[in-house]
């Protein structure tokens, strides 16, 4: 019950990284490598599902607080979809409500993304 | 007449290597015994990531990241108290010199870091330390409810 992998693929225009597994402080090191990739391709539109996304600790959430920032200010952003109860939860015990946009399902996000282009034309 | 019966204490002991890819191993042990003990599922959750979270702190704090030292986990359980002590030899740690965060300062600031003590205070009835000659150790209790 250690493996966490990552994969990657398009939404429309928006990039989704898929989680599986368990996301801790040996396996945060591969969202931060992934969270670098994309940014350096600027890609900047970034959706990440959660849907078998077993579990996170803090090292987990800082990488999300690492990368949020840069992400935004060079417009894009970084969206939630499709969390357990159990993630969310966690999630929610640390005010990340506030800061991101976590949504039950990605179609939600992307429609998200998508008119926040349209507004910006 | 009233006759008190003395609730037997259950113990036990898991010793694991400073090391992160360990971690899974405390949490299952910790989950596990959580479980027996009749916590639900939820609380299960809780307790085995506030462990992992101090855990975590003892690795990259206490030990620097060194991979060839020991944490200590010790079960205590008598109902309804579930305490875990977590014990390593490394660097003291002083916990008042870590502010407890304004999370919605915190957010908006866009910090990382220190996110752990405060998820184990949110997560657990009670979390103390206590620096001790040559060890450090945390003490986290759940109540059975």
């Amino acid at each position: 019950m250690n493996e966490f992998k990552i994969s990657f693929r398009e939404n429309g225009k928006v990039h989704v990284m898929d989680l599986r597994g368990y996301l801790d402080a040996h396996t945060a090191p591969n969202l931060e490598e992934a969270f670098q990739g994309l940014i350096k391709e600027k890609k900047l539109n970034i959706l990440v599902n959660c849907t078998d996304l077993a579990y996170i600790s803090s090292a987990g959430l800082g990488v999300f607080m690492a990368f949020i920032e840069d992400v935004r200010t060079g417009g894009g952003d970084i969206k939630m979809s499709n969390m357990s109860p159990k993630v969310y939860n966690i999630f929610d015990l640390l005010g990340f409500p506030m800061l991101y946009e976590i949504f039950t399902d990605e179609h939600e996000a992307v429609k998200k993304f998508d008119a926040k282009k349209q507004s910006t034309k | 007449m009233s006759v008190r019966v003395k609730q037997k204490v259950t113990k036990k002991n898991l010793r694991i290597p400073s090391r992160t890819d360990k971690l899974v191993l405390a949490r299952e042990f910790v989950a596990d015994a959580a479980k027996v003990f009749g916590f639900a599922e939820d609380d299960v959750n809780n307790i085995a990531l506030a462990v992992d979270e101090a855990c975590t702190n003892i690795i990259k704090h206490a030990y620097h990241y060194a991979t060839d030292k020991e944490i200590d986990i010790a079960i205590s359980m008598r109902k309804p108290e579930f305490e875990i002590l977590i014990q390593d030899g490394g660097n003291h740690f002083d916990p008042k010199r870590v502010p407890v965060p304004d999370m919605k300062e915190y957010i908006s600031h866009y910090k990382r870091g220190g996110l752990g003590m405060y998820l184990m205070r949110k997560l657990m009835d009670k979390v103390e330390y206590s620096i001790q000659p040559r060890r450090n150790v945390v003490r986290l209790i759940k109540y059975l409810h």
